[in-house]
């Protein structure tokens, strides 16, 4: 029987092995087991065909997302064709990094000529005319299109509980949350149905989902990647990152979708290093933070003690510990909170019945406006919409959107002066493991509390990265945070290998 | 905090949202709670602090001054719920009282 090994990059399975074994369950099983780097590695060596990787993950989403749902769309013929292209290609000596590797796709992402919602019946059936930079740049780069994934309305969340589609289950335990928003994403790469997914993150969707599914998130650095194509929601706080089974997937991944872009100008000009060399797994000197203020909240006990253990780990790995001070971090969600539902409320106001998406009659201009947003928005976006409206409305600006960006230079200065004295920022990711579907539902401050370590990245734009270090009672993983300066990646993927490399949580993969 | 149910509708109408009886009643005790929340920036002395609206080290971003292939008029108008002949049709925004 053939015999896959997961991580390290390679793939010990010989090609009459897999070959005989293809008809059987268990081979696609094991195909699908396959992050980006292993399958690319498989693909090189012609152990399967782009075909038959694509068709086990079609299958797999088949046999298994009827009952998590984390696709909204998947385009299996289109995947197919695009395979067998991929297969002709490399025929022919192409040798693209991604060629013929699946990825699936945040639904918050414009692809050309595939319904994209974001989550929100106001765009029920939208079929974009372009593609966003970072899905071309996979596509450039070889990969194939698997499908879209579910997420919270507009990203507006932290459960996935809040797409216009129906919630998304977690894979390690169906009767909870994925986290989110782009718990699609984090739950399609845990249960196997994608090697990789692409996610948006405004205030931590992508890692906390990340965390709360047992797999790697990374946010990078505000203007690293382009947002061109991504359905804006806080424009100054958003950005694209890949969610992975290994840190080496995410730093292939970044390889591909980092850089300056035309079409949007608050990319950053710096070039793009070579991602894949930071990862030495050597951490000898590295100086971690650990903030002090980020211990004393409501953590789930268990959720420390991982933490704990893993700083023990990270000294054993020869990173002087270095406790720190980040004094404002209990303001961090408040100003998060104002800032973006101020810019998403101005970024929303697109959603007129006019151009594109639902449009529902009214007697006047202004009347069908109302009449489309209301009867198109979820209520969590028409609550988000409300407070930034709110906040931003004549008598309330000083008092709330502009102290707000006030006290958001305060929370920058903390951190820089952190990373004067720091490489890395350590953190759990989320407070709690997966909470229950419907549990903070009806209590919207409890659910914003989820976000409590992720945002700062986002204010400061900072880059972040949750991997897998752990699992509570339940059985539910535990994610660790680690968050570096602006440009940063290389270190915090450096940090997250070498921890990565010397434990194995990240192997452990949900019985479905 | 609470916001009186006219408070949250005067908001609905700057943000052109249609909110049903129901919506506004929660929306008033919900908008409050987060916002009593949000209050604790208040406390905080930013005497001489400037605003931080984006974290770039950019200004003056600009692109190159040459025509570019965009969208066609008809991919423009492709999902538009009602187009005639490349444009956007909408209700009228003034009366006919100026004809």
């Amino acid at each position: 029987m053939a015999q896959v090994e997961e991580g390290g990059g390679a793939v010990s399975v010989g090609v009459r092995g897999l070959v005989s074994a293809m008809c059987g369950q268990n081979a696609k099983k094991q195909l699908t087991s396959l992050g980006v780097a292993d399958a690319s590695a498989g693909l090189a060596d012609g152990r399967f065909s782009s075909v038959e990787l694509t068709q086990a993950f079609l299958r797999r989403i088949e046999d298994v997302d009827g009952a998590l749902h984390a696709f909204l769309h998947t385009k299996p013929a289109q995947a197919l064709e695009a395979a067998a292209d991929a297969d002709r290609l490399r025929a022919g000596g192409d040798g693209r990094p991604l060629l013929g590797v699946p990825v699936a796709i945040k639904d918050v992402l414009m692809t050309e000529g595939v319904e994209t919602t974001a989550g929100s019946r106001i765009l029920e059936g939208f079929v974009p005319p372009y593609t966003a930079t970072a899905v071309k740049k996979l596509e450039a780069a070889g990969a194939i299109l698997l499908g879209k994934t579910n997420t919270d309305e507009f990203a507006m969340g932290s459960s996935t509980e809040n797409s216009g589609y129906g919630v998304t289950r977690n894979p390690w335990d169906a009767e909870r949350v994925p986290g989110g928003s782009s718990g699609g994403s984090a739950a399609a790469v845990a249960a196997d149905e994608a090697p990789a997914a692409l996610g948006s993150d405004t205030g931590g969707s992508v890692r906390q989902p990340a965390a709360l599914c047992g797999v790697v998130g990374l946010k990078p650095s505000y203007g690293r990647v382009s947002r061109y194509g991504l359905i804006a929601y806080g424009s100054s706080l958003d950005q694209i990152g890949p969610i992975t089974k290994t840190v080496v997937d995410a730093a292939l991944l970044l390889q591909v979708i980092a850089g300056a872009d035309a079409h949007d100008s608050t990319t950053l000009p710096a070039d793009v290093p070579n991602y894949a060399a930071a990862l030495s797994g050597e951490i000898g000197g590295m100086r971690i933070g650990i903030p002090q203020e980020y211990f004393v909240q409501g953590i789930q006990p268990e959720v420390e003690a991982a933490i704990r253990t893993a700083i023990e780990q990270f000294a054993t790995l020869g990173a002087e510990i270095v406790p720190i001070q980040l004094p404002s971090t209990e303001l961090a969600l408040p100003v998060y909170y104002l800032v973006v539902t101020a810019e998403a409320s101005a970024n929303l106001a697109r959603y007129d019945g006019i151009r594109f998406g639902l449009s529902v009659e009214g007697e006047t201009i202004f009347d069908h406006f109302r009449q489309t947003r209301g009867a198109g928005f979820g209520p969590e976006v028409k609550r988000r919409i409300m407070l930034g409206t709110y906040a931003l409305s004549a008598g309330y600006y000083d008092a709330y959107y502009l102290k707000a960006q006030q006290v958001r230079t305060l929370i920058r200065q903390e951190f820089e002066q952190a990373f004067a004295e720091v490489d890395v920022v350590l953190s759990p990711t989320s407070p709690t493991t997966a909470f229950r579907i419907g549990e903070k539902v009806d209590d919207p401050l409890a659910m914003i509390l989820t976000d409590i370590f992720t945002t700062t990245a986002n204010l400061c734009g900072l880059c972040g990265i949750s991997i897998p270090c752990g699992f509570d009672g339940e059985g539910l993983p535990i994610g660790l945070q680690l968050l570096g300066p602006s440009l940063g990646e290389e270190v915090i993927l450096r940090a997250a290998y070498a921890y990565e490399q010397s434990t194995d949580w990240h192997l452990r993969r949900p019985k479905l | 905090m609470k916001l009186t149910k006219d408070e949250v509708r005067h908001v609905a109408e700057l943000a052109r949202l249609q909110l049903t009886e129901a919506e506004l009643e929660a929306y008033a005790g919900q908008l409050g709670q987060i916002l009593t929340y949000a209050q604790q920036v208040q406390s905080v002395d930013t005497s001489d602090v400037p605003p931080t609206p984006q974290v770039l080290p950019l200004t003056n971003v600009l692109a190159e001054d040459a025509p570019q292939a965009g969208l066609s008029v008809a991919q423009a108008v492709e999902n538009a719920p009602d187009a005639d002949d490349g444009y956007f049709r909408v209700i009228a925004v003034f009366d006919d009282a100026g004809k």
